[in-house]
């Protein structure tokens, strides 16, 4: 099969396949190490401060939001998302990341027609659908329950 | 007849690239060609406020060294073309709001270098201009922003995808005799390969590419071993092999005389994924180094094809393939009277 005779077909010889083994081997690891970081927060929050388990976890996810926000003002969190993949992207981190660096880029159009008005403008989708998958669940769980 | 063939343009009466200038950012700075360039800035703003006022500024600084080097003012100019990347051109039309010359805007994404050569070497040739600066832009933050995603934002990229050039370049051409004739230009047609994935404009680019080089050796009825080099804009390391590919199935060899500026501009070692794109590209590798090569006799004749993947974010999330184009533009080393 030529290039010239089926393009779409033949140029994928020509394109370097990601390396998917890899990449989810690094997913797995960097993700699983960072939610196994907020548990342990989590955990210390609830004896340190004599909290509510599900209070402590909340405060364990802000903990982690607020140092992706500090990377991603930093200048880190795309080196660090570019190294552990869904590890960096999938977790509340990743939802951090999105807002922070959309509100960063668009400061030069103001507070409100550019921060306020673009901060959602990659993290909506994953707040849309987290609260869509969400609801679908807890129904899921109502009936069967 | 100056129309040779079907997209060939011959200019026998002598044009001249006067002089040239280009700006570059830190990333090009740190690359093999720091030395090629006029201005390097150290900093991505380059000392503005925002990532388009620090595109504008590369663009301006450009078109003044140039004038500079050619001991030309506004007043020597007859007509002024310019593009970039950006909605509505912005980075041009706003540097031409400063230039008290006739203005055309130009459009060809990252094929505008040659687009605007080709175009101002014919208004010469015409009789409509006698002298016409050419510039064009692009800016890694700038590109990154309009095209994809938010700078900082945590996406993991592929190998296959480019890294915007932050720089311009600007030349002057004109009928007095200079070093480097403007001999022929190709224009290209707009050929859609079906390619969909912005992460990935080497394979959308590469037949565009393909079909000026093969139409210029058609309509002139020469080989690619005329040519001391064939440059393409910025096909990257995806793009560049492909286009060889496709050459090669057409019987043209270019093995040994081919060259991607896109993968001139950066070090290996620098993370840019497949190499360089954007307008800056194809421009400041050409009128910073490829020029600077030919006067010092390592190429007496060059065929430069700036490649430019009319691409854009709603189109794409249509899920509409994107377009390409590429211009060829023959520049010959010639000897200053």
């Amino acid at each position: 099969m030529s290039l010239k005779t089926n393009y779409r077909q033949a140029v994928k010889a020509f394109q370097p396949a990601p390396p998917y083994f890899f990449n989810s081997v690094k997913a797995f690891v960097v993700g699983g190490l960072l939610c196994a970081l907020a548990e342990w927060l989590a955990k210390w929050y609830s004896s340190f401060f004599s909290i509510s388990a599900i209070s402590a976890q909340q405060l364990a996810v802000m903990t982690m939001m607020f140092f992706a926000i500090v990377l991603t003002g930093a200048g880190k969190y795309d080196d660090f998302s570019q190294f552990a993949g869904a590890g960096a992207t999938m977790l509340m981190t990743g939802l951090a990341n999105a807002l922070a660096s959309a509100a960063i880029e668009h400061r030069s159009e103001g507070w409100t027609a550019g921060i306020a008005s673009q901060m959602f403008k990659s993290g909506g989708a994953a707040i849309v659908y987290g609260i869509v998958a969400a609801y679908l669940l807890g129904l899921f769980y109502y009936i069967v329950s | 007849m100056k129309l040779v063939g079907k997209q060939t343009w011959v200019f026998e009466h002598g044009i001249y690239i006067q002089e040239a200038g280009t700006a570059v950012g830190p990333l090009e700075a740190e690359g093999p060609l720091r030395d090629s360039f006029d201005i390097v800035h150290d900093d991505l703003y380059c000392g503005e406020k925002t990532w388009e006022l620090a595109e504008r500024r590369l663009m301006q600084e450009a078109i003044q060294i140039c004038l500079e080097k050619a001991r030309l003012s506004f007043a020597d100019i007859d007509l002024f073309l310019a593009g970039d990347l950006l909605n509505q051109n912005v980075t041009a039309n706003y540097v031409a709001r400063e230039i008290p010359v006739p203005f055309l805007c130009m459009f060809g994404a990252c094929s505008t270098s040659m687009q605007t050569i080709a175009a101002a070497a014919a208004f010469i040739d015409g009789g409509f201009a006698r002298s016409v600066l050419a510039a064009t832009s692009s800016h890694n933050a700038t590109a990154e922003r309009q095209f994809r995603y938010p700078t900082e934002l945590g996406i993991q990229k592929p190998k296959t995808a480019t890294f915007t050039v932050t720089g311009a370049g600007a030349v002057v051409l004109g009928r007095k005799p200079g070093r480097w004739r403007i001999a022929a230009a190709t224009i290209g047609k707009v050929v859609d390969a079906g390619m969909t994935n912005p992460l990935d404009m080497g394979s959308a680019m590469a037949p565009a590419a393909a079909s000026t080089i093969e139409q210029h050796f058609n309509d002139l009825g020469i080989s690619p071993s005329d040519y001391d080099l064939i440059v393409t804009g910025d096909l990257s390391r995806v793009g560049s092999v492909i286009v060889r590919q496709l050459l090669a199935e057409s019987g043209y060899d270019v093995t040994n005389n081919y060259n991607d500026c896109g993968l001139m501009i950066y070090n290996p070692d620098q993370k840019i994924f497949a190499g360089g794109s954007g307008c800056a590209c194809c421009a400041v590798v050409t009128y910073g180094h490829l020029l600077k090569e030919m006067e010092r006799g390592a190429f007496r004749k060059i065929f430069v094809v700036a490649t430019g993947a009319l691409l854009s974010q709603t189109m794409v999330q249509q899920k509409q393939s994107i377009p390409a184009i590429a211009h060829g533009v023959v520049i010959e080393a010639a000897k200053e009277e």
